[in-house]
């Protein structure tokens, strides 16, 4: 098995512990007053330096945990904006916070939870350029990232420094956690060696996600942490941890390194940072609508029609959960049970297909009109451009 | 041998939205062949057009990574559990 990982060892050897203030003491009692911590213990977490890469739902625990455990230096780094719809699970954030540049209202809650320790606030995307130079500063380096490209980047960053590193992730109601950590351990390559390609695994905007389950990933992951620092315990390196919320299961596999590994291996072939969106085939595609060649009807036009008496079938394709939260008193299809029931369409009529924001109802259009429907059209920005340009009231989401 | 593949959240879609099937097969092959065979629209998402099973997704009998047993030719006994892991991302 995997020896412990002594993070703290990376603070300047021979140095004196750092000393406890009364007031530290004090505030870190209930870590004192147990063996496996004790004064020693915290003085490990004083002395060390923890990145999180991330403010978000996994970023928000962590970075709470840490800082109220008394980590003595704490990275937080974060490019993105307060948005009303991060306050369902972004926990770090107030209703006062949107429009605010997160790290900005990270750094300053932190701040206010525990005015002792040290916070570096980077408000810059993580990128090849600089991940090298961030990273080396700190001891141990915690995953609160969203995407794929950068979860690449961190590890092979990682691995290049011999930086341990905290992975979590989630997606709906399940989630993964590990510690990647060289040398004994495996990395994320290990694990896995390609990412999926770009918009086979939706993102929590696309997917949407149950608010707490990042709450309780990053927990874990802020434990993990405290645990690799403190040096007790046994962490998760070598052993991957699946959750699953729905089921309130959590499940354990073998994570083992590969000797092939291109990162970590044997024969490694990484020796410098890549280009980790073209590595995850989204180059050229970031941000941007797909193409789409299917006949579009924006929502004023749509509008005309209908106000002016037209004969027009509106196609809702989404599910019914959506058709709840609002709809345009659309006849509702999920997309995926199209095929089964086009026949429940006229094709002599009119179509305008719509969907939340208008790239599953360019599928269905294009589905019919390989079915043989000629009169189709797609609503352009869905639902979401239908309240913006024709009815407010209609709330988005 | 009868064994359990669980199938992952992102990919339930195509498996009937079922959490768990339950297949035959000798070998992680057979059982995996005897799942896409039931469930036409997996294949693409487990396998690449020359059949090798992708990257991204990693299969466990138990609790051990074929990757590092048999690979496909891993033998499954009665009452065994194959997972299905695909690489997830979220996190924000």
């Amino acid at each position: 098995m995997a020896s412990k990982i002594e993070v703290a060892a990376n603070t300047t050897a021979g140095a004196a512990p750092a000393a406890l203030s009364k007031e530290e003491i004090l505030r870190y009692s209930r870590h004192l007053i147990m063996p496996e911590v004790g004064m020693e213990g915290q003085q490990k977490l004083k002395q060390a330096k923890v990145l999180c890469i991330g403010t978000g739902g996994l970023g928000a625990p962590l970075g709470l945990y840490l800082a109220a455990a008394g980590v003595g230096r704490i990275g937080l780094i974060d490019f993105d904006i307060v948005d009303f719809t991060n306050l369902q699970r972004q926990v770090l954030f107030g209703s006062g916070d949107v429009g605010r540049p997160k790290i900005e209202a990270a750094a300053s809650r932190l701040r206010d939870l525990n005015p002792d320790i040290q916070i570096d606030a980077f408000e810059t995307r993580l990128t090849s350029e600089n991940a090298l130079d961030i990273l080396k500063d700190y001891d141990l380096i915690v995953d609160g990232t969203d995407n794929f490209p950068t979860r690449y980047l961190v590890n092979d960053a990682c691995v290049l420094l011999g930086k341990p590193y905290v992975y979590g992730s989630i997606f709906r109601f399940e989630g993964q956690i590990t510690v990647f950590a060289e040398p004994d351990g495996p990395c994320y390559r290990c694990l896995y060696p390609e990412p999926p390609p770009p918009g086979l695994v939706p993102s929590c905007a696309e997917g949407g996600v149950l608010g707490v389950l990042p709450g309780i990933v990053g927990t874990i992951q802020a434990m993990e942490a405290l645990k690799l620092i403190i040096g007790k315990g046994q962490p998760l390196v070598g052993r991957l941890l699946l959750f699953d919320a729905m089921g309130m299961k959590f499940r354990e596999l073998k994570l083992r390194k590969n000797p092939e590994c291109p990162a970590c291996g044997e024969h490694r072939t990484i020796t410098h940072l890549i280009d980790y969106a073209e590595f995850c085939g989204i180059r050229g595609e970031e941000a941007e609508a797909p193409v789409t060649t299917v006949p579009e009807i924006t929502p004023k036009e749509l509008k005309a029609r209908l106000d002016r008496g037209d004969d027009i079938y509106v196609l809702d394709v989404r599910e019914p959960h959506e058709y709840q939260i609002c709809n345009i008193g659309g006849h509702l299809i999920p997309l995926g049970e199209l095929p089964l029931r086009a026949a429940e369409l006229d094709s002599s009529q009119e179509i305008v297909a719509h969907c939340r924001s208008g790239k599953r109802s360019a599928e269905a259009v294009e589905f019919l009109r390989k079915a043989g429907f000629r009169k189709l059209w797609n609503l352009k920005g869905g639902i979401l451009a239908w309240s913006d340009e024709v009815d407010p009231s209609v709330p988005k989401y | 041998m009868g064994v359990k593949v669980i199938i992952p959240t992102p990919l339930r879609a195509y498996a009937g939205k079922q959490e768990s099937v339950e297949v035959q097969g000798a070998t992680v092959g057979e059982a995996l062949t005897a799942l896409t065979a039931k469930f036409g629209d997996l294949k693409k998402h487990l396998y690449t057009e020359d059949g090798r099973l992708r990257s991204f997704v990693n299969v466990y009998v138990n609790d051990e990574d074929i990757r590092f047993l048999q690979k496909d030719k891993t033998g499954v006994n009665e009452g065994d559990t194959i997972s299905i892991i695909p690489s997830i991302a979220g996190g924000a």
